[in-house]
């Protein structure tokens, strides 16, 4: 994608430069006159980039990775530019194309681009500084030690003399280029764009309409395509009337793809093109297509629920984790308490619906596309089309939204099969619907839990059952089902038992924001709250003193390295924020409840406050949520828009989402059956960062897990009904008149 | 069909059939791709435009329908006084996530303003009916509250408390 500032390509040619190994987090530092956008744009290489500085002193830094959302085309450019000691006025920003044959790890999943890239891209932008530095002191004849570089500008401290960067940029780009691993790094305390809010970079011209998205791509001679699935997964297609097709309005193609059989790919279909997407998908009315409904179409909802309290009386498939003796244990305990919670299957839903556009010549496929994970795009697209990955060219445009959804890439592999058979630029789009029944869902699940406390109201023994989807015989879990044998409360009790049994399922799942913590969450601080009441117990101090003392529960993964010193000050903080003590003067059915979570490297607690109606309704008054993600916070209004979405999200989720089967499809359909949170339900959320000495962390996800248990507990606290079913049934709370 | 269509202040002659949604004349046949899909039934908000002042969701309305009525979007709104001031103050306050939904709540803040020009929040509730799949919803109430004058432009986007 062009953006907004040319590179020069000529400028690269005759004095491009290169540090470090490419794959490694290249640098790239060029330097160029104005006005060569006709240039840069015929040559590609332009964008292998990081930095360009124009002898205006505009500096271009490339962006690298996918934005959907999360602010990180603004966020790594930082990185980079406070290390460059650039002035960010004079800042430009591209985004690159999805190439790993210079850029690494470009995805947005995981909350990993912070932890990923702190140091590398810090690093190019402190080689760049080097050079300009160097290539002031050449310029005077003085030891480069004299010399300091700050806002864009180098100074010669003993004379006062100065250069900015736009002068020093020719030269600066024939200094030999410093290995990366050897640079210098800032003292973090003198940091000056770091840790101050920077707006999102894109949204001058987001609130103007321009057309920045992967569905406002258009291309000279571009048609419109749509692509109806089998309403069952797995199914195909047996017939379809592709000439009834035909004869609609602008329609110039319809025809069945076979399909790879991989959902995340290219599964069977009926693809329609048109000349515009509204004929296109008006057409679809035309098609009547006689399905072939696949293996799964037995599978519904209430199958699985009567499946899952069948397998839980029996012997469990897989024992995650057994400490201790959990069942002597449990029968020494002075109290037993047992609950079944259940969660649902939960779609993505990001605003802009699914669309790609790809553009087939010969052997050569170019992509413009929305992906989180591009890369694992082009080797869908490989696989299904048999073409080669450095034939295939992907472009890397803003997403509207992701929260998982475009870690897969089905949309990018059937756009590309599509364009190929059409011989066209096609853009792809899905209808709303197609996104809500063709999803990769969160997984739902289910947990048969039993506490035992001892005498004094601590846990003593604990056994869970959970019953998930995924394959009995492998004992292997679908995508996002899995849970860890070291789920909490695992090492904060001597005798506890992780089991499972699997549910075999055709619908696909896959990540969602947070996965696996966006439901064991809820699930575990839910019953963590039913013991605090079933010992009499303050919800915080119980979940204190479960956690001990400050320790470390080491292991290799992102939700290892549990430091529960770390959490017990989330939680004091949240405490305070909220006014927790004061929580018995607050009106009847108004209540507080309390969570915390780890998950993806950060941590969260959080209260909410609710006051439930005597019909039932749910009003969320206000949320307060503490998070430590580190030493520093890179973009602290980013970050708290992140947080306070997170937050949201959680709400959305437990208020309204739930997908269900029947016969083996998806019953919903829009947002009339599948509801989103809106406006005049959205609390007051307040949000601060606790600072520690751990490297800077993500902040995608984990503000959201605890939110959804916290509601619950807060509802609890209301009306003393305990929800242990998502999402939250209104009719449960309304008020009983004695 | 041939339909003439009046849109930010030019009228243009555009040939589709017949119920065929606004929505996809300003995207695909004029070409204005401001105003966004999100689901084609009206729920979402993100095709919201004006017709006539008042807000319109462009996916459920029909071409036919049009007629000379003025036809406003988020490409053309920022040439009100009350729009530019609304797309000023979601820069302020740094409103946006993805975006996407935006262009919809930008258009149906405006139109707000132009009906209540001191909106209480009980307002904002009862008119600002989009979905933000990002949930920017306290950034979305700020901003029409600075647009509308009720409160002063912030010194800096908003920010935690980091202790």
């Amino acid at each position: 994608m062009a953006d907004d500032m040319p590179l020069d390509s000529s400028a690269s040619r005759r004095g491009f430069l290169k540090a470090g190994a490419v794959v490694g987090g290249g640098f790239f530092l060029s330097y160029g006159g104005a006005g060569l956008a006709a240039r840069a744009a015929a040559e590609p290489s332009a964008l292998s980039v990081f930095v360009s500085i124009a002898p205006d002193g505009v500096i271009t830094i490339t962006g690298k990775n996918p934005e959907v959302g999360q602010g990180i085309k603004t966020m790594l450019p930082m990185l980079i530019a406070e290390e460059l000691d650039a002035d960010w006025s004079k800042v430009r920003v591209v985004q690159a194309d999805s190439d790993p044959s210079k850029f690494t790890a470009q995805v947005a999943g995981g909350s990993n681009a912070t932890p990923v890239n702190w140091e590398p891209q810090r690093r190019v932008g402190a080689a760049g500084r080097q050079m300009l530095v160097e290539a002031a002191a050449l310029t005077w004849k003085v030891p480069a030690g004299e010399c300091v570089a700050a806002n864009s500008v180098v100074t010669h401290t003993p004379s006062g003399r100065t250069l900015d960067y736009g002068a020093l940029a020719a030269k600066a780009a024939l200094i030999p280029p410093p290995d990366l691993k050897s640079v210098t790094l800032k003292d973090e305390k003198t940091f000056k764009i770091i840790g101050k809010s920077v707006r999102g970079y894109d949204s001058p011209r987001i609130v103007k309409g321009q057309p920045i998205f992967g569905i406002d791509v258009v291309l000279p001679g571009m048609v419109y395509a749509v692509f109806e699935k089998c309403p069952t997964f797995g199914g195909k297609v047996k017939s379809a009337d592709l000439d009834a097709a035909k004869a609609m309005p602008g329609v110039t193609h319809a025809f069945v793809v076979e399909g790879n059989g991989n959902p995340a790919e290219l599964v069977s279909g009926v693809a329609v093109v048109a000349n515009s997407w509204w004929r296109a998908q008006a057409a679809l009315a035309k098609l009547n297509v006689a399905w072939d409904l696949g293996p799964h179409a037995d599978q519904s909802s209430d199958g699985f629920a009567k499946t899952a309290a069948e397998l839980a009386k029996q012997p469990p498939h897989l024992v995650l984790r057994k400490d201790g003796d959990p069942d002597a244990a449990m029968a020494a305990s002075a109290k037993v308490i047992e609950a079944e919670y259940a969660y649902p299957f939960v779609a993505h839903v990001p605003m802009e619906p699914q669309n790609c556009t790809a553009h087939v010549q010969g052997d050569k496929v170019e992509i413009w596309s929305n992906s989180q994970t591009p890369e694992v795009g082009r080797a869908g697209v490989v696989e299904a089309l048999g073409v080669k990955p450095e034939d295939v060219t992907i472009h890397m445009v803003r997403g509207g939204g992701g929260f998982g959804r475009r870690l897969v890439n089905d949309q990018m592999v059937e756009a590309a099969w599509i364009a190929r058979q059409v011989g066209a630029p096609v853009k792809l789009l899905w209808p709303r619907e197609h996104d809500i029944k063709h999803d990769f869902y969160r997984p739902g699940g289910f947990h048969f839990m039993q506490a035992g406390l001892d005498a004094e109201g601590r846990l003593h023994a604990f056994k869970n059952r959970y019953i998930a989807f995924g394959d009995p015989d492998k004992k292997t879990f679908v995508a996002s089902a899995n849970m860890p044998g070291t789920e909490p409360p695992a090492r904060m009790v001597d005798h506890l038992t992780h089991e499972v049994s699997f549910i075999p399922l055709g619908a696909p799942t896959g990540a969602m924001r947070a996965p696996v913590s966006n439901a064991l969450c809820w699930t575990m601080q839910s019953f963590m709250d039913e013991m605090a009441a079933a010992a009499g117990k303050d919800p915080i101090d119980f979940r204190l003193d479960m956690l001990g003392p400050p320790r470390i529960f080491d292991g290799a993964g992102a939700r290892d390295n549990f430091n529960t010193g770390r959490v017990r000050v989330l939680l004091e903080h949240v405490r305070r924020m909220s006014g927790w003590d004061q929580r018995h003067s607050l009106p009847a059915r108004t209540g507080m409840g309390v969570a915390y979570y780890y998950c993806h490297r950060g941590y969260f607690a959080e209260v909410v406050q609710v006051t439930v109606a005597p019909s039932g309704k749910v009003k969320v008054d206000k949320v307060w949520a503490a998070g430590d993600i580190g030493s520093h916070i890179i973009n602290p209004t980013n970050a708290l828009n992140q947080a306070q979405g997170s937050v949201i999200d959680g709400l959305s989720q437990a208020l309204g989402a739930k997908i269900t089967l029947t016969g083996g499809a998806v019953d919903q359909n829009n947002f009339y059956d599948y509801p989103m949170l809106r406006m005049a339900a959205a609390p007051p959320i307040e949000v601060q960062f606790v600072r520690t000495d751990y490297s800077p962390t993500g902040l995608g996800e984990p503000a959201l897990p605890p939110v959804v248990p916290a509601l619950c507990n807060a509802i609890y606290a209301a009306t003393g009904v305990r929800l242990r079913r998502l999402p939250i049934d209104t009719a449960l709370l309304k008020q009983q008149t004695a | 069909m041939a339909y003439k269509v009046t849109v930010n202040g030019k009228t243009r002659s555009v040939d589709v059939e017949p119920g065929t949604p606004l929505l996809w004349v300003l995207r695909d046949t004029i070409g204005l791709l401001g105003t966004k899909f999100g689901c084609g039934c009206g729920l979402c908000g993100c095709c919201t435009v004006h017709i006539d002042g008042k807000v319109a969701r462009a996916c459920q309305t029909l071409i036919e329908s049009v007629g000379d009525k003025a036809i406003t979007t988020i490409e053309g709104v920022g040439e009100t006084d009350t729009g530019r001031k609304v797309q000023a103050a979601w820069i302020d306050h740094d409103v946006v996530q993805c975006g996407y939904c935006q262009a919809g709540q930008i258009m149906a803040a405006t139109a707000l303003l132009a009906r209540k020009p001191a909106p209480t929040d009980d307002d904002i509730d009862q008119s600002m009916v989009n979905i933000c799949r990002c949930g920017t919803y306290t950034r979305i109430r700020a901003a029409i509250h600075q647009a509308a004058g009720q409160t002063p432009a912030p010194a800096g986007p908003p920010e935690p408390e980091i202790v």
